[in-house]
Order: C-alpha cells, then structure tokens, then sequence
C-alpha cells in the first residue's frame, strides 16, 4: 500500500486543511482507497463545496413542484397523475479535451440522472459555448461535440429537440457543453435514492466497469493547462445502444414493485452513488467488490471505486425479488450482479479479495463535506450607455443583415440536422423556434422547452444578467403559448476562489433567485461547473437555464413564422431603444460596453400572460419574442421562417433614433401578428394586462422595409443559412 | 389485417411505427420481440427504425443475422407483406429480402430533415392510395442512407420497376441537389420484384399526423390497410 506523502494528497485535490478533517473523522491514516474516495466526494463537482450557501438562497418550492433539488432530477406535476422529471448537466472539460466522447457521455449522464426516476426520456436540449470561430480548435470543437450529442441521442431515441450555441473568445480554451434531459412519468411511481431496508441486497446493473473516467469529477474541479489534454484517459467512453438497453431495463422492473431505491452512476461512479444512497437512507452497506462485473483483469479497489463507466445503475431491491430483477437484465443481456447488503452500522465496508480494503463512516463523509464562504466582491455596475452616443453609420437594413448572418445569429439548421429531433412521434415544434414542444404522449396536452442564458449580458451586470437568463427562459415558453411553470439550471463559471469570480456567481444566483420567485418559477435542478478557465482566463459567467412549461391544448401552440399578407405587426412590451451590451453594439460598432437591459419583472409577468392568453384564445397567428439583436431581428427571424417568405412593412417611431428602435434589446417584448378582426380585442386585452402594445406595421411583400429602405427576405435568409454551413466546411480545405 | 413489428435491442421507431399503424388500422399491431422464433398468421410484417444491436459491425448486419428474422424471410418467401423502414430497410437489404446496400451519406454526417419523394408507382399494397408522379414529403433520419447497387444490380432494379421512391425537388424534379444522401439514381425505397417487399429511407410514420406537420405517410398505412383486409 502506497504511503500517504503530502504529494499524493495534493494529487487529489485536496487542500491541508481538508485533510486534517480526513485524519479527525478517520482517526486514522486513509489507505489510498479512501484517499480517492474522499477525493471525489469532496471534489466541488460532487460536493458543491463553493456554491451550495448560495443555491440554498433560490426559490425550490411551488404548488406543482414534487421534488426540488438534492435528488438525480427535479420533479413536477403536469395533472393527470403526470410528473415531468427534468435536470441539465455539464460536461465541460471532457468535452474539451475529446469533443465527441466528452459531449455523447454528457449525453448519457444526464438521460440517467432521469430515468433513475421512473421516467422516460422525451426530450434532450443543451446548452452550448465554443470559442471564437477564429480559433483553430473552434471548428474541430464544434463538429465533434454535435456529432458526439447526436450520436448518443439518436442511438438511445431520444429527440434532441432544442437548444442554444454562442460564439466567444473567452470559450477559447474552455468550451461548455450542457446536456438537458425531459423525462414523463407516472405520478405515483417516482424512484427516489435513499436506501431502505436493512440486510436488503444492493445491486448492480448495466455495463461493466472499466479503468476509464478515473478522476473525472477531481478533473472537473481543477484548472485547465496546457497538460490538460494529457488527461484525455480520464474521459469516459460512451455506449449508446448499452443505455438504451439499460432505460428498457430499468422501466421495466420500475412497473413491478421490485425496486426500493435506485441511483445512477454518474460522477464519481460507484463511490457516490453508494454513499449517496446509504447517507440518504441513514443506513451502511457492506460490499463484495470481487462480485462487481469488470471489463478487464487486475483492477484494484482504488479502480473500481472511482471508475466513471457509463450506462451503470446501482440499485437497493426487495429480498425476494431478486430473480425477478435477475430476469430482466437478462432478457436485456445487461449485467446483474448482487454486490453488498444494507447494514445498520452507517458505514462503508468495502472487501476485495477476502479482505477489508475501506471502512468509512458515511455521514461525515457525505454530509460534512466542506463548505465554504469564499470571498466575494461585488461587481462594478456599468454606467448604461445613450443611444445617442452609439453611431448609426449604416443603414438599418444593411445592419439587419450583417446582424442575421453573424455567428451568435446565423441558423443553428447545419447542427440540429444532424440530431433526431422526430423520434418518438410527438415532436409538435422543431427546433429554430422560441420553445420546442413535445405532445406529452397519448394526450392532448404539450410540454415547451427551451434552454436560455446571455452571457455578455451577466459578465456586464451579474446580477441583471441572471435575472434576464430566467426572464428569456420564461418568454420563450411564453411565446409558444405555454405556462412556465419551473427550471433547472446549469451554472457555468471561472475559478471561485478569485473573488471577482466568486461576486458574479453570488450576483447571479441572487438575480436568478429573484426572477424565479417574482414569475412564479422555481429551480427545481440543477448543476455547478466552476474552475471553466485555461491559464488563469475565465469564461464568461454563464448560468445557462432550462425552462419547462405545460400547454393544456398542444394543438394551440404559436409558431415564429408569418403566416399571411396584410396582417398586422404588433409589438408587446415598452421599447426604449437599450443598445448597452447589445449585440448591434459588438457586431456593428465593434464595441462590448454598457449596462444590459434591466428586467422589469411584474411587467415581464404581464406581458407574458397577455401573450398566453391570445395565443390560448387563437387571435395571434405568429408570436417570437424580442432577444438577442432586437426588434428587427425578430421581426427577420417572422419573415424568414414562414413558407414563402412573407416580408414586413414597418414604421418606426419618430421619438427613438431608428437603429435604436431596430436594435435596443429592451426586455419584456413580443412580436405578434394578428389578423385586423381581431386586433380591436388585443388591444383591449393589453389594456386589461395593464402592457403596452403597438402596431408597428403589416405583413406583405417578399421584402423588410424600414426607415425608408428595403431587404429581400431572400438575401437576409441566403445570409442567415449559409453562414454556419460555409464555416464548417472551410475546415475541409 | 394482422401486422407485426419486430423488435430488436435497439430498435426505437417501434412505438412509432405502431402508433401510426394503429391510427389505420384501428387496433395495436403485435410486438414481436427479437428471441422469438414462431410467428401468429399475418399479412404484414415491419421491420422499424432504430439501432438494432447499436448498428455495430455494420447497419443491420447483426439483425439479419438474428432468429426472428430467419421466420421472417420465410414468410416473405411466402408472400407476406414485409415493410422495413430506414435500419428495417438497412437490415432487409442485409437478410437478401432487398437488392442493394445503405452506406454512410455522401457528406458523413447524420442527417434529420423533410425531404420531397417521387412516388414511382401506385401498383402496389403499399403505394396504391398514391398517383404515380406524386410528390410527397416525408422525414429522412440516417448516417447511412446512400443507396448502392453495381451497375447491373441497378439496371434490373430500373428494369422491374422496383424502385418505390426517389428524392426529388418540391416540384418532383429528381435531381442531384435534391439528393440528401448520394443515393445511385436518387434511390430512397425500393421493392423486391414482386413488389411484395419494400424498404425505404424515409420514415412515413413520423409524417402520419397533422399535428406534427403532415401527413402524407399516413397514406402508405392506409394502402396496406385497404389491401390486406
């Protein structure tokens, strides 16, 4: 047995003084098995050791949550004894260092954490970052993580139905990739983790463990430097056609009564997920490690322990029921095995070889993991920048286009072709619109989706910038006509322990608490990717969300294409022509300053219901909401999505400068067309709403006219599709 | 009618494909699972879409290999009605059922999207409620849909009138740039020479609903519906 040098300990990521409490809760020297086991437990991406104060702070509860954070996926109720099961999940530095792997075993982890529940998957989205597109590892980067999403996604059936990409140079060295997972179940059948029963057997089941991902979780929590691709070993392989054996596996026995609890093994393997489950359930286990299936000869406790292979599931069964359990995993030729039994003694015995190779208490393991008040400061507000001192030396149009061909703008088609977005029948919106929506199966009923966050936005203003992140979230479902109703989050940042770091995560978990709570959407899951930077340069803070929201009648839902000539344009929302942090300001003036646009939330809450309601009652015939770009960009995006290509006529206001008006990217907004019939009644609804509206303009035409000059719809299309597709296959030259 | 779908480890457009069979025909086809040996009488039997044992080694390779699928040939020998959509039709082509091979798409890369299909011929039990000429748009799902055939593998192909469907333009042109795939002569279903057998890319039972953006794959179940009961 290795000697425990202060070298070794440094290897596992743990600090002197989380050592001295290794030594006081042992009394004892760790052996190297549990050296690695503290490791892992205590790594910031298993015990959230630097955020878990500042997530305690979010809204968690509503009427239809049924299960907040602290479980695999968050839970909520969607009626008819219905629950949805959501979570996103990062997979940021594996996917750096091998893009494809990294990126399908992200995939993977999160379809776990859902089905762990009883769930089924109906949907995946994500959330992704790459560098500039002038880096030369950006497009290597780009192609392997879509393919390595799409590979696993397909495979396992899956649609992966939404998403989000941006483009920024602070992702050079550190790329982000955010899986998210929508499960259905059964109300009354929800698994959770805690173990139970006393002398039950725990169970393992799935893919065999391999010396792979060893050190995933401790990786996660570390820096990149320039050795970091040396760690491409670490970076588990994944086997979609395994996961998809294991989700049939799984839902089946989940129908008989044969499961107690159930976790996956995600981030630090069998380590976690028995420490987990024991702490939960106030219990100890004893395991057999020699009875745990592995791939390859020779491995030793410290291996098996903290191996991350995918597809493995460890589960607590009724005694009795195990060769029920036995028969299922067989007729899925998956392995079972029967690895330890549940004790009172609130211990972890581990034996290898006939002999006690681990004796770990588990509460003060699990539960005392440490917590830590970082230093923080409080970021710099930004002064807000005048419109009238942002120049508007081209003409809106030609802004217009350059702005829809641009990399944050330009078509994701090229990415989201390469996913099954249709399988499973029930894909009612594509991908390309505000929310993607799934009909929740054999029902009339429809579930939006959307994953959303503005990074420039919070490194401007952390605090506004979390706040705007959940207010986009809940207007794009809006958007499709569906309620909000909770999210998961997935917080991507630098270092915690530089305090500028640590003030933006503080800051924008405070705004995003506060939007949450002011529009009634509570964080029910999520995730913390911190140390997202390479030699000492942080990403931008990114706390990406995923927002669910339920349509009683999925047959209503809008869409963001135009649907007729002659129609009127109505703007919902105040405009006051906010260019600060705008991507007119970056992509145009070459500028990145300013505050973001504030979020007004009671008027954001208004302006939401208003547009729910007339989508509900059929008066709007296309709705997009306002984001990035502004006005005219959405207006674009109307007119470019419908069938052929139905232009806009539209008036600005003489009281803004013009690229103000086009571009300002003011909070709170909607596009609707409405048909003239019907607009008497959205006006007098907006009024009832207590939310501004105004018709801006009219459909018609094959062209976007404003301020007296005109686009073909055509040329603003040509450049919006073509920009990605000629990006990627510039790298085949 | 009687339909089956078999199921393989793997397989993931059985539920699909069931749901849209079902909204024909009126009642659940039978699931088969892939161990089983022995098949109830039936009129049709469809192979579906999905990853049968992940696609390793080669795209159906390792179904076409599988019991279930030796009573399945047997009863196609005997004039049972047999669909295999996308991995069904990679793996019909690997049993002999069908002519030619699926390799990987011209460009590499998976590809999901609507595409337009010319419908070649309306004498048979899966086309006859389309017109020959037809223009029908139908979802296409594959990294390996390219269809092959050596030079006079495809001439008999052309010859007997087995090619079901082929991609062509919005206005039924069958062209290259409305080849999603590379497929020889534009290729997206073809049939054995009784036309008893068909396989193609395309996946008409995710377009067999309007509230998922068209149904005109529902009229391939509504033909078979009409001609086998």
């Amino acid at each position: 047995m290795s000697a425990i040098t202060p070298d070794l300990i440094a290897q596992h990521g743990l600090t002197a003084d989380e050592y001295a409490k290794v030594l006081e809760i042992l009394g004892r020297e760790p052996n190297l098995t549990e050296l690695g086991i503290f490791s892992v437990m205590w790594s910031e991406h298993c015990s959230y050791k630097s955020s878990k104060r500042w997530l305690k702070t979010l809204p968690t509860k509503a009427p239809w949550v049924i299960k907040g954070p602290g479980e695999n996926a968050g839970v909520i109720d969607i009626g008819d004894n219905q629950a949805v099961i959501f979570k996103m999940e990062s997979h940021n530095h594996p996917s750096f260092i091998e893009p494809y792997q990294g990126a399908a075993t992200g995939v993977g982890g999160i379809l776990r954490d859902v089905f762990t529940m009883g769930a089924r998957p109906i949907a995946n989205l994500n959330a992704l970052r790459f560098g500039s597109p002038d880096h030369p590892k950006t497009r290597h980067l780009l192609a392997g993580v879509v393919s390595g999403i799409g590979g696993y996604g397909n495979c396992v059936g899956v649609p992966t139905v939404g998403g989000e990409v941006n483009f920024h140079p602070s992702y050079n060295g550190n790329i982000l990739v955010n899986a998210m997972t929508v499960g259905l179940a059964d109300k009354n059948r929800i698994f959770y983790s805690a173990a139970a029963g006393i002398g039950n057997p725990v169970v393992y089941v799935g893919s065999k463990t391999g010396r792979d991902g060893i050190h995933g979780a401790t990786m996660a929590s570390a820096e990149f430097d320039e050795a970091s691709a040396e760690k491409r070993p670490t970076v588990q392989v994944g086997d979609p056609f395994t996961e998809k054996l294991l989700i049939e596996a799984c839902l089946e026995l989940m129908a008989t009564d044969a499961i107690v609890a159930i976790q996956d093994m995600g981030a630090a393997g069998l380590t976690s997920s028995s420490f987990e489950m024991a702490s939960k359930g106030g219990l100890g286990i004893d395991m057999d490690l020699d009875q745990v299936p592995v791939r390859e000869t020779g491995m030793t406790p410290y291996e098996i322990m903290l191996s991350e292979s995918q597809e493995r599931m460890l589960m607590v069964i009724k005694p009795g029921r195990e060769e029920l359990a036995r028969a299922v995993f067989d007729k899925w030729e998956l392995d079972f095995a029967i690895i330890g039994t549940l004790t009172n003694t609130g211990r972890m015995v581990l034996r290898h070889h006939g002999a006690v190779v681990a004796d770990l208490p588990i509460d003060p393991l699990a539960l005392a993991a440490p917590d830590y008040d970082r230093p923080w400061l409080p970021p710099v507000k930004p002064a807000p920048l005048d419109p009238r001192d942002v120049p508007s030396t081209v003409s809106p149009v030609d802004a217009l286009k350059t702005l829809v061909g641009c990399p944050d703008l330009a078509s994701r088609r090229w990415i989201w072709e390469q996913y099954d977005h249709m399988v499973m029948g029930d894909t009612v919106q594509r991908p390309g619109g505000d929310a993607a929506v799934v009909r929740v199966h054999g029902s009339g009923k429809g579930l939006a989706l959307t994953t959303d966050v503005t990074p420039r936005y919070v490194l401007a203003d952390p605090y506004e910038g979390g706040r705007q992140a959940v207010a986009e979230a809940y207007r794009n479902l809006c958007a499709v006509g569906a309620l909000p109703l909770a999210v998961t989050d997935n917080l991507n940042f630098g270092n915690p322990e530089k305090p500028e770091i640590m003030g933006q995560i503080v800051e924008s978990i405070r705004g995003m608490g506060q939007a949450c709570r002011e529009l009634d959407f509570p964080v029910v899951s999520g995730n913390v990717s911190l140390y997202n930077e390479t030699q000492g340069e942080g990403i931008l803070p990114t706390p990406a969300i995923g927002g669910v929201g339920l349509l009683d009648d999925v047959s209503r839902s809008a869409t963001v294409a135009f649907k007729a000539v002659g129609n009127a344009i109505v703007l919902v929302g105040e405009t006051k022509g906010w260019l600060g942090a705008s991507l007119y300001l970056r992509e145009i003036c070459g500028r990145e300053e300013g505050a973001p646009p504030p979020v007004a939330l009671h008027r954001e809450r208004r302006a939401g219901e208003l547009v729910r309601q007339l989508i509900h009652d059929g008066l709007v015939q296309a709705c997009h909401d306002v984001s990035d770009g502004g006005l005219l960009v959405a207006v674009a995006e109307m007119a470019m999505a419908s069938a052929d290509h139905v232009g806009a006529a539209l008036e600005a206001p003489s009281t803004l400068p013009l690229h103000a008006w086009c571009f300002g990217e003011d909070q709170g907004r909607y596009v609707i067309e409405v048909q003239d019939h019907d607009l008497p009644t959205v006006l007098e609804e907006a009024v009832e709403h207590d939310t501004a509206v105004r018709v801006i303009g009219r459909t018609g035409g094959h062209v976007i006219s404003v301020g007296g000059r005109a686009i073909a719809v055509e040329e603003l299309a040509t450049a919006h599709e073509s920009w990605l597709p000629g990006y990627m296959a510039g790298g085949r030259d | 009618m009687k339909a089956a779908i078999i199921v393989f480890p793997g397989s993931n457009c059985d539920r699909d494909v069931a749901v849209a069979l079902e909204a024909s025909l009126g009642r659940r086809p039978l699931m088969v699972w892939h161990r089983d040996t022995t098949l109830p009488d039936l009129d049709l039997i469809v192979v579906p879409g999905g990853f049968s044992y992940g696609d390793y080694l080669r795209c159906g390779a390792m179904a076409a290999q599988s019991p279930v699928m030796r009573e399945v040939k047997a009863r196609a020998d005997k004039g049972v009605r047999v669909l295999g959509i996308c991995n069904g039709f990679q793996i019909l082509t690997e049993t002999g059922l069908l002519p030619g091979a699926l390799m990987r798409n011209r460009d590499l890369r998976f590809v999901c999207r609507d595409v337009w299909l010319k419908v070649e011929t309306e004498r048979s039990d899966f086309t006859n409620r389309y017109a020959a000429g037809q223009v029908v748009r139908m979802p296409i799902a594959h990294a390996e849909g390219n269809f092959f055939a050596d030079d006079a593998t495809l001439a008999a192909i052309e010859d007997q009138g087995q090619v079901a469907f082929r991609y062509c333009g919005a206005d039924g042109a069958v062209d290259d740039a409305a080849n999603p795939n590379g497929a020889r002569n534009n290729i997206a279903g073809v049939f054995n020479p009784g036309r008893t057998v068909l396989g193609l890319m395309p996946h008409p039972e995710r377009l067999a609903e309007d509230l998922l953006g068209g149904s005109d794959g529902k009229t391939m179940f509504e033909s078979l519906v009409e001609a086998l009961s």
